[in-house]
């Protein structure tokens, strides 16, 4: 580890910067399980994480891995999964239970083009309702979304911040051609990294409710093996942790569930944006796909054209507000995605009419290019 | 027992062309596979290196008909397709007796889909399936599965000043196998071709499930030169790492017994993937991986009848 002062360069891969930044986030637990594109974190923190006192395992399937990393979060341990596309899916149930249980938990989707097996070693952005509604029933998640290699390090360490403070899933999706993209990271020093861990209960076992919240929301969470006892269960439960079916209780615990990332959506939205002051067409989007756009934004300038871009790191919550200001005072939204359409009907939920909103997707496992960007600017 | 003339008039129903690696081999393990099948074959294959080298778009390498659905789920996608084929044959729509076999690698087996193996044994679909045991996930680039053998260096069970690579012995799927009590279980090896073919046969034959495990020797992820795949499933043979038996209706037999049972330093040492156990600090490894094999072939030498 260099000095104080030294800075710490490094050329990373995607996939290795987020296993990096895990580490400093302070995970100590991962359970994983093969699958392309997102072998590589597993690999790594395999090697890693004994390093550092931490522990790996390697499950039989995808189900095994959530699920061990749900055990491992109730015993205090920050705790996070790797997959894609099809192990996404078959991770759902479990993450609707460490939602709707508030274990905190990571977990990376390095995208891949689905449905099904689909392509495997091709990027796509087709996961993002998934990372929404993947799993049955309301429930509250928090997705975030980087599209270059220091941006990965920044938001996995974010997405356990999140995940910690909130008592949330944290879903960090990435495209196949970020995790596997090499580029220039600086890591930074370890106590220049902002850490926040999950709340404590400041009462005795004896006095101590595992789902009472306070006015944020969020219920402090008592780490199994440290003398407090408590119910853990995918059924309604009440601020004792035990199941109950009374129609209040299910009314209240849904709505606290909701409003404690309502509360807190500001501080958890994250957006980088690009000659949006004066712009007249602006283009949305996530991922690699933001990247083309503001590379194509930059050309569209240099032809005369008023664009501007604007990135969405977070996903979910989806920024409602912002879009909702910047469709009251330009002609037109484009929303370029790597999929079918998913991000423009939030996008337009969002718009109100404000603005036009037109899409743009690309559906072959190609990368979305600047000049595809351009040609859609000019075009509309 | 087929005759290797026998053999040679059929038509080999995959074909040359595909993109496994130079020496890998599960091509070998299909070919004598299908070989051995009288009837019309459908088969099924889960994910895998299987699936993915042999039928690249816009070709495949298989003259039968073939479907790939997801990782986990090759027994129960070919459950379907044999439940509807007896649906047909009692309605009278299909006369032709057809094989049905499922292949798997250890990972879609042993691991991901090991629930849907144990679903379609105890159903009694009238299939067979075929485990293609090449010890880890090589698709994705050498993981280790629960097939991985103890020592074995791999990519999740790194190997180095704090490891000596996995630590847990391998899980014993041909005995879990048994344990389902379908009409037949058997271990076999590419390197001992008559006796698959002749084990393929009686699978087939059979009324009701059957599984084979069968070794498979990867280049990649044991790392030997691509010209020693079927030494080294011969030397896996003759140090009874990988005995070779059935079980029909619950009776072991012991279908080939070594003349000399060779210690599994000999198979080991061909393999990149365990040099490190040659270590002197691995040392007490080794000579327990020795003891592990001692006992379990004593316990199936004692469970075929055979003298010890």
């Amino acid at each position: 580890m260099p000095g104080r002062k030294g800075r710490d360069l490094r050329l990373l891969q995607g996939n290795e910067c987020c296993a990096e930044a895990a580490i400093l986030a302070g995970c100590t637990f991962f359970a994983g399980y093969p699958i392309t594109p997102s072998t590589e974190i597993a690999e790594i923190l395999s090697e890693k994480l004994p390093q550092v006192g931490g522990h790996f395992i390697q499950m039989e399937d995808e189900i095994a891995s959530i699920a061990a990393v749900i055990g491992a979060s109730l015993t205090g341990a920050k705790s996070m999964t790797a997959t894609s596309g099809p192990g996404f899916s078959l991770k759902q149930e479990n993450i609707g239970f460490a939602s709707f249980t508030e274990i905190p938990c990571v977990i990376v989707n390095v995208q891949r083009t689905g449905p099904s097996t689909g392509l495997p070693t091709a990027p796509a952005q087709a996961d993002l309702m998934q990372a929404r509604w993947g799993t049955h029933g309301d429930h509250p998640i928090v997705a975030l979304y980087p599209s270059t290699v220091p941006e990965v390090f920044d938001l996995t360490v974010k997405a356990f911040n999140i995940s910690e403070r909130l008592r949330v899933p944290v879903i960090l999706l990435m495209d196949e051609v970020v995790g596997h993209m090499r580029e220039k990271v600086e890591i930074p020093h370890v106590s220049d990294i902002e850490i926040i861990n999950r709340p404590r209960p400041d009462v005795p076992p004896e006095k101590y409710l595992p789902y009472a919240a306070g006015p944020d929301g969020v219920p402090p969470m008592a780490p199994f093996g440290t003398g407090y006892r408590w119910h853990v269960t995918g059924l309604y439960h009440d601020e004792t942790g035990f199941p109950t079916t009374a129609a209040p209780n299910a009314d209240r615990q849904m709505k606290r569930l909701y409003a404690k990332i309502e509360s807190a959506a500001e501080e958890i939205t994250f957006t980088s944006e690009e000659s949006l002051d004066d712009a007249e067409i602006v283009v949305v989007a996530c991922g690699i796909t933001a990247r083309s756009a503001r590379r194509g934004v930059r050309l569209a300038r240099e032809r005369g054209i008023k664009a501007g871009m604007l990135q969405l790191k977070t996903i979910w919550p989806f920024p409602y507000g912002i879009i909702g200001d910047i469709a009251g005072r330009v002609e037109k939204i484009i929303v370029a995605e790597m999929n079918m359409g998913q991000l423009i009907g939030e996008v337009e939920r969002a718009a109100c009419g404000k603005c036009e909103v037109v899409g743009y997707s690309r559906v072959d496992g190609e990368p979305i290019a600047p000049a595809e960007i351009v040609a859609k600017i000019e075009e509309v | 027992m087929a005759t290797l003339k026998e053999l040679s008039n059929k038509e080999i129903l995959i074909s040359s062309g595909h993109r496994a690696c130079a020496g890998c081999g599960f091509p070998i393990i299909i070919k004598q596979a299908l070989l051995a099948a009288e009837n019309p074959v459908v088969v099924a294959c889960a994910t895998g290196c299987m699936e993915v080298c042999t039928t690249i778009y816009p070709y495949t390498a298989w003259k039968v008909p073939f479907i790939h659905n997801a990782f986990e789920n090759s027994a129960s996608t070919l459950s379907g397709v044999e439940a509807a084929y007896k649906s047909l044959s009692r309605q009278g729509k299909l006369d032709k007796k057809i094989d049905f076999i499922a292949f798997g690698g250890d990972g879609g087996t042993y691991d991901i889909g090991f629930q849907a193996l144990s679903g379609a044994m105890e159903r009694g679909h009238n299939m067979l399936y075929i485990c293609y045991d090449n010890q880890a996930y090589m698709n994705t680039g050498i993981q280790r599965s629960s097939a991985t053998p103890r020592g074995a260096n791999t990519t999740t069970s790194p190997a180095g000043t704090e490891s000596y690579g996995k630590k847990q012995y391998r899980k014993d799927l041909s005995a879990v196998m048994v344990a389902h009590e379908i009409p037949y279980v058997a271990q076999a090896s590419p390197s001992n071709w008559n006796d698959l073919v002749t084990k393929v046969k009686k699978a087939l034959a059979v009324e009701g499930p059957a599984f084979m495990n069968i070794i498979q020797p990867c280049v990649l992820g044991w790392k030997y030169p691509s010209d020693q795949s079927i030494e080294l499933a011969k030397l896996a043979v003759d140090t009874c790492f990988w005995p070779l038996y059935e079980v029909e209706e619950g009776e072991y037999k012991l279908t080939y017994r070594p003349k000399e049972k060779k210690p599994v330093e000999d198979w080991l040492k061909r393999q990149g993937r365990f040099r490190h156990l040659f270590k002197p600090e691995n040392a007490e490894i080794l000579k327990e991986i020795q003891e592990d094999i001692d006992t379990r072939w004593a316990r199936l030498l004692a469970k075929c009848g055979e003298e010890a």
